[in-house]
């Protein structure tokens, strides 16, 4: 058995008579790798993401992880493997205070209480929220929820970790600082991380990238794969980053690359072999 | 309508445990027609800042004007309801804001609300709808049944309805796919400028304030850190990164090429393509580039 979420010809509506918001959908994400999940708005991206730990289930086809077809006798299982920070932090919070919630999570995943506060204050630095254990979730600003909801799911440390969105609150170096966090984890773990996501520079730094398209699979590679198709993508409601633009734009100009710059280190470096062999 | 904040500190429950100082000592004037972006790390007091603008807060001290409507700290308000009508929020969350049984009638709310006629008012839906790109078939649907970029565009739909002079924007185009983001705020900008508003627009993007803004607001730890022009302010890096901020992506690129390569480029909000001539030219040695 391959350790894995698998999606095999997934098809899902919410309402019967509703035509289907996902149709044949079929990938899998391997443990250990990062998977950048991305697409218009309205495309699926969170249907799937709710399909994977047994909040929505397929009409037909199978979603399973780790060998096991989700169905509801074993969703807590399931939910124990699989971890998801939301869209909209305000329905995930149960405590009434940070450190209450933080603790109620790992307390269902039958984390022993003497590590418990020890983890909570650690998981609480990561995200720079130590100062608010004792504050209330609902009284947060928008970007200290997403921080501690992420902390949330750090502190019980699943298999798979579906992040939804879950960074849109934050600015580009808060955003960076908590991806940094979630991959030094993914470093001394095996930590699948699943990060759904219209942030073109976060997207770049994925192993891999399925972009959905009005219910289903439009390309799945490589970001260099997926940020190849520019004019493509952007008549399905995507960009690539500045980098690519400019490097599109460059060639206009008679600039030939070597390889395709993604992000400002390799454009930087290719722009410093041209100018030195000029 | 200009907004005037004079000395403004804002405690969220006082005298209770949950007490906490959200904003301290800070004074800021939006002239009339302007748009203003405010930016600054999570936490640091933009959202509380906004929502005084329609005295969905109060100032614990100090006062804000906006127009000729003055709110004042420990004073009842009167006249809210003209205040409203003439002011537009976007939330954070969109979910804050939908309540409605139908994407229609959620949008329709306001203008309702403040008396506008019937047919009006379907008019108005219709083009709110168009202006943030939902299709006629989620009219009917609840709001909730949406995907989160859908509920932000209907949120954003109820606003524009209202037809405000004032519109405040607290992260609009979180949410939203990258196409959706640039039109929307492409759309906003025309709004601005067609209609003479006065614009606020609460930011995590440098990109955007650096695009759209006449000033710059900087907020840390609930006071006023900087303002300015935004090419000014953005190139105050040291300052910005004591605050946790960053510039914008194509000013920290332009910085590494000019390390790396001794190339330097002046930006003055040049398009992509420009930028890229620019360069081109310069790889080259053409040192005669205008
Ligand atoms: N509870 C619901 N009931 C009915 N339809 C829904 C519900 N939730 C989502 N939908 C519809 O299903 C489709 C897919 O929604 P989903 O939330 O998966 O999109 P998404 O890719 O996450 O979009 P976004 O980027 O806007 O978050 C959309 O057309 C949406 O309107
Ligand atoms: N209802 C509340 N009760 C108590 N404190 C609050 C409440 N709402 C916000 N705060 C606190 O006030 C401070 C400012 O919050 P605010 O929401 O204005 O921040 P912000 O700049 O909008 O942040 P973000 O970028 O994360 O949205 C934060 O430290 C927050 O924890
Ligand atoms: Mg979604
Ligand atoms: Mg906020």
């Amino acid at each position: 058995m391959r350790e894995r979420i698998d999606f095999s010809d997934v098809t899902f509506r919410y309402q019967e008579d509703a035509p289907p918001v996902l149709k044949d959908v079929d990938f899998f994400i391997d443990k250990g790798e990062w998977v950048a999940i991305i697409g218009h708005n309205g495309s699926g991206k969170s249907t799937i993401a709710k399909l994977m730990n047994g909040l929505l289930f397929a009409e037909s086809g199978d979603v399973s992880v780790d060998g096991s077809v989700i169905h509801t006798d074993n969703v807590w299982e399931i939910r124990k493997k699989v971890g998801m920070v939301f869209q909209n932090p305000d329905n995930q919070f149960v405590g009434t205070t940070v450190r209450d919630d933080i603790a109620f999570g790992m307390e269902n995943h039958g984390v022993p209480r003497e590590v418990m506060l020890e983890k909570v204050a650690e998981v609480l630095r990561d995200v720079q929220m130590e100062s608010y254990e004792e504050h209330e979730p609902h009284r947060l600003s928008g970007g200290q929820k997403q921080r501690v909801a992420i902390a949330g799911v750090l502190a019980v440390a699943p298999d798979y970790m579906v992040l939804d969105e879950a960074t849109a609150m934050l600015d580009p170096k808060g955003r960076q600082d908590i991806l940094e966090t979630v991959r030094e984890v993914q470093e001394h773990s095996d930590l699948t991380l699943i990060t759904i996501t219209h942030d073109l520079r976060e997207i770049v730094a994925a192993d891999r990238v399925i972009v959905m398209n009005e219910g289903e699979v439009w390309f799945e590679g490589t970001p260099r794969e997926v940020f190849a198709h520019k004019d493509a993508l952007s008549t399905i409601g995507l960009d690539v980053p500045f980098v690519a633009k400019l490097t599109q734009e460059m060639k206009k100009h008679g600039i030939s690359f070597d390889r395709e710059p993604l992000n400002h280190e390799e454009m930087v470096e290719e722009l410093w072999n041209l100018h030195s062999t000029k | 309508m200009e907004l005037t904040f004079n000395e403004v500190t804002f405690i969220y429950s006082p005298g209770t445990p949950f007490e906490f100082k959200a904003l301290e000592d800070l004074s800021m004037h939006v002239p009339s027609g302007s748009y203003t972006a405010v930016i600054g790390h999570t936490g640091s007091g933009k959202s509380t800042l906004i929502q005084h603008v329609n005295a969905l807060l109060q100032p614990t001290e100090g006062s804000v004007q906006v127009g000729d409507f003055v709110m004042e700290a420990g004073k009842k308000n009167k006249n809210l309801r003209s205040l409203r009508e003439k002011t537009g929020i976007v939330f954070q969350y969109p979910e804050h804001q939908l309540f409605e049984e139908t994407v229609e009638k959620d949008i329709a709310f306001g203008p309702k609300n403040f008396g506008v006629e019937q047919k009006e008012i379907e008019e108005r839906v219709t083009n709110a709808l168009e202006a943030v790109q939902l299709t006629e078939d989620v009219r009917e649907k609840s709001p909730f049944d949406l995907s989160g970029g859908q509920m932000r565009r209907v949120a954003i739909a109820g606003v524009l309805a209202m037809k405000p002079k004032v519109l405040v924007l607290d992260e609009p185009t979180a949410g939203l796919d990258p196409r959706g983001q640039k039109e929307m705020m492409e759309m906003f900008y025309t709004l601005h400028e067609r209609e003479g508003l006065t614009t606020v627009l609460v930011t995590h993007s440098m990109e955007d304030a650096l695009t759209y803004a006449d000033d710059v607001v900087i907020l840390n730890d609930g006071k006023k850190f900087m303002e300015g022009k935004p090419l000014e302010v953005f190139k105050r890096k040291e300052e910005l990164k004591q605050v946790q901020l960053d510039v914008p992506e194509v000013l920290e690129f332009l910085e590494k090429v000019e390390k790396r390569t001794g190339i330097s480029i002046n930006y003055e909000k040049q398009p992509i393509a420009e930028l890229a001539k620019e360069l081109a030219f310069r790889l080259e040695r053409r040192d005669d580039y205008e």
